[in-house]
């Protein structure tokens, strides 16, 4: 019998080749993190200091934590269109009831979290899509919301307000909160023996099913993390903002998508990266800040948001077409 | 123990039905301890099915599973894989996103807490040295960016690590698919040496060389039945083939003279991306060309490349006419499940169908009723829902729509699967008078019969033509023997 498919042999080589823009591909979130922190210290090298990155960064310690919320699902390949004012409900949660009747309101907390696991369960027994389902989510966070928090007001509890607040010496807290997040959701997802079940059901969910894991738990699984993330976004947010309103977390549900994706994550194939998603937030948080110091005008800056993001994916594009991949 | 070999495992009576066709028409299948079973037969004989059943990913609509002399209820995967059934799928199962580690950790939930992810490295790395040896996958790859090949051999050495479960018996389905034929025979003789410690094996591949010289026993199935089982001494190539294809198909009709090549102008050319030598399909006006071989060898990638190169330039393919193309998965490809009839059998001519920037109803209920008696589209109304017809209505809606365009060239991708049989005659005489009339039909087809209605077959594996068949040549021997063996040169 004569060789029936010489390619196993011959592509070794390619695979090896791949490895260097595998890596270009894992650092393009940190280089484009490091071009806006230069362009900001061009404009306005006094911002680099450390209270010009704890001013900088403070809203970025929410977002992160949205982001990531955000990331969990996208694990799974569905999309939480609901994060944003599931934030702005926790938000408004935290800053009356959480705050006068601290046991009530946290079991209004767990049950928001609950409900997103309840979520991930209907999500994957009914097979009807994500996107559906926390669209009709969304509306049901923001009534909830302006029911909580008819106007905007309430106040953070102290504790919260003063954790947001914290001074840690040297460097700033917000980095220091990033890191810890990005370190403690990477070794959850990306190390532990589980976590490589939770995104083998994003890659390819047969398989996994077919080595007699159970969907409905890692599905599940996911939306709770996610639900759980959110409620730390909302209390992050409060605890900076110090009042709430019912729009406060307007905008996030965006924002934690376009972290996800700036951060080398993938909408489908259970390709994520934490600490990747971690800085794709800050670079958003921090595109705003370069924007204001550029004199753009907050009414072009989503636009210019927009356009950092397409720089960046087309970027990767790139990438993968030398790649000779079709993602 | 007795001195007769004891049965692994033991299939009686397996019935399985998906809609209206029997995949499994109770099928008996036994294997005993230490023993190779190799299992073959043409697509859609009802292997994959089979083996699903065995491996607990398909409950059976009747029959019983017997696992090492124990009556299974309830069988499902989990139980399968306590019971020490392992298996190695057509389709790859493993998750690209994660490495070699990983994915070993996926089938051995025990491998969990610290220093797991060198523990699941160790296991499937020594499997695949052991295996395959110098076969140079690092544990840490992502299995998505290794080669189909490496995947495959990944797969395979992952079906037999063991951990907590024991293993006993191993399906392998087309396990060699994407191995040059070093490591197929590494692989097999690895089968051998863990089949001398008592395992049992079944076997499905594509080149009958593997199974004669691999296996102990050789079971034949066709149309979802056991048509053979015995000793594999007992078969030679061409009694397997014989056996595969059937007896009563292999005379062949011939009813119309070979029309002498060349005398009308080329309509297509091309040429599959991974041929080396200069064969290329060509393909004249009037012309009915069959793509043949077994499914999945590069059939509908090449019609679909002809397709793309009607409207602009690919490599190794030329095309002279405008193309239409049938699609042969009708449900996800071919149908508008929420539009009518006629607008599904109009949109392929939109362009004649209109008056000014608007589609004009009464054109396209024209057209339409116009190909309702063509094609005898059994339906009152064609403003009817496309999904009232029957499942071959639907397909003859499809074909209007491709022969109702001005498309020379029509493209068909198995479109006949699951079609009754009247229909498919119906259907045949259109192609044939359409290509009378001066259309080049480019038509794949898993079906011999379908086969006998072209003037030229290509027969195509591993994503190659192996044989080019006039129709005087064409018989089903030749067609079976060229899909499953490198054709020697010709």
């Amino acid at each position: 019998m004569s060789s029936v498919n010489g390619a196993g042999a011959v592509r070794i080589p390619l695979a090896a080749f791949k490895a260097p823009r595998r890596f270009l591909r894992a650092a393009l979130p940190a280089l484009s993190f490091a071009l806006v922190l230069l362009g900001i210290a061009w404009l306005n090298p006094r911002a680099i200091s450390y209270f010009g990155l704890n001013l900088m960064l403070n809203l970025g310690i929410p977002v992160t934590l949205a982001t990531i919320a955000q990331m969990f699902v996208i694990t799974v390949n569905d999309l939480d269109l609901s994060i944003g004012t599931f934030v702005s409900f926790v938000g408004c949660v935290a800053a009356t009831w959480l705050r006068d009747y601290p046991l009530f309101g946290s079991a209004v907390l767990l049950g928001g979290i609950c409900v997103y696991a309840l979520v991930g369960a209907v999500i994957h027994l009914r097979n009807v899509p994500s996107i559906v389902v926390t669209l009709g989510m969304l509306f049901v966070w923001q009534g909830l919301a302006i029911l909580v928090l008819p106007k905007p007001g309430g106040k953070a509890p102290a504790w919260l307000h003063d954790l947001m607040n914290f001074h840690t010496p040297y460097v700033p807290f917000p980095i220091i909160a990033a890191i810890a997040i990005a370190a403690l959701v990477h070794f959850g997802v990306m190390r532990t023996s589980y976590g490589a079940i939770l995104r083998g059901s994003g890659g390819n969910a047969n398989a996994i099913a077919r080595a007699g894991w159970s969907l409905l738990k890692t599905k599940v699984i996911m939306f709770a993390l996610a639900g759980v993330f959110g409620v730390l976004s909302g209390l992050a947010l409060i605890g900076l903002a110090t009042s709430a309103d019912a729009n406060i977390g307007k905008g996030y549900t965006l924002l934690s998508i376009a972290g996800v994706i700036l951060g080398g994550g993938e909408f489908v194939g259970g390709r994520v990266s934490p600490i990747g998603a971690v800085i794709g937030a800050l670079t958003l948080t921090l595109a705003g800040t370069l924007l204001n110091f550029m004199r753009i005008s907050p009414d072009w800056q989503v636009g210019a948001q927009g356009a950092i993001l397409i720089i960046v994916l087309a970027a990767r594009a790139t990438i993968n077409r030398i790649d000779g991949r079709t993602a | 123990m007795s001195g007769l070999p004891v049965d692994i495992v033991k299939l009686d009576g397996v019935e399985k039905h998906f809609g209206a066709v029997r995949a499994l028409a109770g099928v008996d299948f036994p294997v005993r301890v230490g023993e190779c079973v190799g299992l073959v037969g043409h697509n859609g004989a009802g292997k994959s099915t089979l083996m699903h059943v065995l491996a607990g990913t398909l409950v059976p609509d009747k029959g019983q599973i017997i696992i090492g002399a124990e009556l299974q209820k309830d069988y499902a995967v989990v139980l399968a894989q306590k019971l020490g059934i392992r298996c190695v799928f057509q389709e790859l199962s493993l998750c690209p996103n994660l490495t070699v580690a990983e994915n070993a950790r996926v089938l051995h939930p025990s491998i969990a807490g610290w220093g797991w992810r060198r523990r699941a490295g160790d296991l499937i790395g020594n499997k695949l040295d052991e295996i395959f040896p110098g076969n140079g996958i690092s544990a840490d790859a992502v299995v998505g960016d290794l080669s189909i090949g490496q995947r495959q051999m990944v797969e395979v050495a992952r079906a037999f690590t063991i951990t907590e479960a024991p293993l006993h018996f191993v399906i392998l389905d087309e396990p060699t698919s994407s191995l040059d034929s070093h490591r197929a025979g590494q692989l097999l003789s690895h089968v051998r040496r863990v089949i001398a410690n008592g395992v049992g094996c079944v076997l499905i591949s594509h080149l009958l060389g593997e199974i004669l010289e691999y296996s102990d026993r050789i079971v034949v199935m066709r149309d979802g039945k056991v048509v053979a089982a015995d000793r594999a001494s007992a078969f030679s190539r061409d009694k397997l083939v014989t056996t595969m294809g059937g007896v009563a198909a292999s005379k062949m009709r011939s009813t119309k003279e070979a029309v002498p090549r060349g005398t009308t102008p080329v309509r297509v050319r091309a040429r599959p991306g991974k041929q080396r030598d200069g064969i290329e399909l060509t393909a004249h006006q009037g012309e009915i060309v069959g793509l043949a071989g077994l499914s999945g060898h590069g059939q509908t990638e090449l019609l679909l490349s002809i397709f793309k190169g009607a409207s602009r330039r690919v490599p190794g393919i030329k095309v002279t006419d405008p193309v239409a193309l049938v699609a042969g998965d009708r449900q996800t490809d071919g149908i508008f499940p929420l539009w009518s009839i006629a607008e599904n059998v109009g949109i392929r001519s939109i362009r004649s169908l209109h008056r000014g920037f608007l589609i004009s109803p009464e054109l396209e209920d024209r057209f339409a009723e116009r190909w309702r008696k063509r094609i005898n589209i059994l339906t009152l109304n064609m403003r009817n829902n496309i999904l009232s017809l029957s499942g071959g209505n639907q397909q003859k809606a499809l074909f209007a729509r491709a022969l109702g365009s001005e498309a020379k060239i029509v493209l068909m991708d198995d479109p006949m699967r699951g079609v009754d049989i009247s229909t498919k005659l119906e259907v045949y005489d259109l192609i044939r008078s359409e290509a009378n009339g001066g259309r080049t039909f480019l038509w794949y087809t898993t079906e011999m019969e379908e086969l006998e209605n072209c003037d030229h077959v290509y027969v195509f594996r591993n994503r190659r033509i192996v044989a080019d068949l006039r129709r005087g040549e064409l018989n089903e021997e030749r067609v079976i023997q060229s899909s499953f063996e490198e054709v020697a040169q010709s």
